[in-house]
């Protein structure tokens, strides 16, 4: 049953990384996942020392409103004349600095397991279980990140033209009348609450790999978006359940197998994907040169 | 403790002097990564760092400060590399492909760190110092390592200078004049590597690349002229190294890499409200002025309207 319940949250947290991970790539904002789940950690730690415990929602909301924080922080630098790479490395860097250093000003009042934090382990998340009126419900993670799934899969969905213009031709949107910075903040805060329900339950590095190698393996593969984040929950699923059983066999860490499954997908569609592959285009390359 | 003790003390004195050279090692070379929108390299270079530190561990079973750079700078090459070849070979952008390759290396280390901790390598209790660093640990070999990277840094960034403002500004005509482009640019990675290997030992992991971007990005703030952007990110790196250490050694339980960061946001914080041209205090100013300006004339020409009839 455990092992159910650990591909189930890897799943979940694939699918629910790659619908708004496919906007990042495609926008080409990919670092900003990466930044997002670096920079909530002072929002975690503030909440966590406001509440005294760790299993509280508030915890949850303390570091979406961060990852919000982080989102305005690098508009408002980028608006200022700051290169946008530079923008997110600055505004991450120093967020993710002062959590650090809050941590270890309040480390004799709290059992704060930085380490945890950011390289959480998926493997315990059987055991945080939810009971609601004396029922046990299963694993919190799995109804954390199911519910952001759903919120994401849903915005999406009824918001998937707006989406679509504004990541391909911001220009155009705004000429139509969508308003184009609703919709990047809404996209922004998808992936800030994405970001922070995945990252309790299952570490940095397992949402920065599923935000960004599923979407990247699909991109190499489609043309079109609907089926970009198809193809890319399909891959994010199956790196899920490959890893877990490669870090059994391993006896690794779950984490970071799902995520070297994940790059090895990435690398069989770099190479043979029938349209973008590398093996395809020097191909195409030969048979062109026959031609004249 | 005052200062004056804290400087007497030769252990922070090596220490003093190797931040100090990290600073503006990576305050220098971070200001040509700016130019080039390469920011966040440094930041995918340092995580990438973990799987070559321990392959290197698992490879030799000791240690060694030296080896694990050795490691470091073998996995940063091959990620510069596959960042090179992803983004030449297929539609995926540079960021995408920072990211990825960020993720897959690190998440490779993470798998590695895992099969050493359960194996019986004997003590492997210090490897996991390099994802926040731990500047305490900084031996005199160390500093001497330091010392020799960031010597060839700023020697390499002197020489190359004009190259490298050419290739910062326009790749297309430097190609054009006949310079060896992909050369340079691997030159100029090289070089951030080098920077990311010393760092990561001081500050870890994470926050090195706030050492890179940070102070490159308050020294433009500042001038228009590359020449004069890379001294004063050089200073800026080297005063946040500074003051950074000193934080740390006069109060206790404070790590010196996150007060490092620290220092370094200070100094952009300092810019963003305060440069003479584009910070945000002139730039008030500056519509302050103006609409005073406005206003004046229009009360002129009103009064002259008004004299006129």
């Amino acid at each position: 049953m455990n092992d159910f319940w650990i591909i189930l949250v890897g799943a979940l947290v694939a699918c629910s990384c790659s619908v708004v991970g496919c906007f990042l790539v495609i926008r080409k904002i990919a670092m900003v996942g990466d930044a997002i789940s670096h920079s909530v950690l002072p929002g975690i730690v503030l909440a966590f020392l406001w509440s005294g415990s760790r299993e509280s929602i508030l915890i949850l909301m303390g570091a979406a409103l961060l990852g919000l924080v982080t989102v305005f922080l690098i508009q408002l630098f980028q608006n200022s004349g700051v290169q946008g790479d530079a923008a997110i490395g600055v505004v991450f860097t120093s967020l993710f600095t002062i959590g650090v250093l809050l941590v270890s000003l309040y480390t004799q009042q709290i059992d704060f397991d930085l380490d945890h934090v950011l390289y959480g382990e998926i493997a315990y998340t059987p055991w945080h279980t939810m009971t609601i009126a004396g029922m046990d419900m299963g694993p919190r993670a799995v109804w954390i990140v199911g519910g952001s799934f759903f919120i994401n899969i849903v915005l999406v969905f009824v918001f998937f033209k707006q989406f679509k213009i504004c990541s391909f031709d911001a220009a155009l949107a705004a000429a139509m009348g969508i308003p184009v910075m609703f919709f990047h903040y809404l996209l922004m805060s998808l992936v800030s609450v994405t970001t922070v329900a995945a990252f309790d339950s299952v570490g940095a590095i397992l949402v920065v790999g599923m935000l960004i190698i599923p979407a990247a393996t699909a991109y190499s593969l489609t043309d079109q978006l609907h089926r970009m984040i198809i193809i890319s929950m399909v891959m994010g699923i199956l790196s899920s359940v490959v890893g877990y059983y490669v870090a059994t066999a391993l006896d690794a860490s779950i984490s970071g197998c799902m995520v070297c499954v994940a790059a090895l997908f990435f690398t069989l569609a770099f190479l043979f994907s029938p349209s973008h592959g590398l093996i395809s285009r020097i191909w195409r390359r030969k048979v062109s040169f026959k031609s004249i | 403790m005052n200062m004056l003790e804290i400087l007497r003390d030769p252990n922070t004195q090596w220490i003093l002097l190797g931040t100090l050279l990290l600073g503006l090692s990576s305050g220098v070379i971070g200001s040509f990564a700016y130019l080039r929108k390469q920011s966040l390299l440094g930041d995918t270079l340092a995580h990438a760092a973990l799987p070559g530190i321990c392959i290197v561990f698992m490879l030799t079973g000791v240690k060694s400060i030296s080896f694990f750079l050795f490691g470091a700078a073998i996995a940063g090459m091959i990620a510069v590399f596959v960042i090179n070849v992803v983004t030449k070979y297929s539609r995926i952008k540079q960021d995408t492909a920072l990211g990825l390759v960020l993720s897959a290396f690190f998440g490779l280390g993470i798998v590695l760190l895992t099969q050493i901790q359960q194996s019986s390598y004997g003590n492997q209790s210090g490897l996991d110092k390099f994802l926040f660093g731990q500047t305490a640990s900084m031996v005199m070999s160390d500093v001497y390592v330091m010392m020799a990277v960031s010597l060839i840094l700023i020697l390499a960034c002197t020489l190359f200078f004009k190259e490298f403002k050419l290739l910062s500004f326009d790749p297309g005509f430097a190609k054009g004049i006949g310079l060896p482009v992909l050369l340079l640019d691997y030159i100029i990675m090289l070089l951030i590597v080098g920077a990311v290997v010393i760092g990561i030992q001081a500050v870890g992991v994470v926050l090195m690349a706030a050492l890179l971007i940070t102070p490159a990005v308050s020294a433009r703030y500042w001038t228009e002229r590359l020449s004069v952007m890379v001294v004063l990110s050089g200073i800026f790196g080297m005063l946040s190294g500074v003051v950074g250490t000193l934080l740390s050694a006069a109060v206790n339980n404070l790590p010196t890499g996150p007060l490092i960061v620290l220092s370094a946001t200070v100094w952009f914080m300092f810019s963003l409200l305060f440069a003479p041209n584009r910070g945000v205090v002139a730039k008030l100013w500056r519509r302050v002025e103006a609409k005073r300006k406005y206003e004046l004339i229009k009360k002129l020409e009103k009064q002259g309207a008004h004299h006129y009839e």
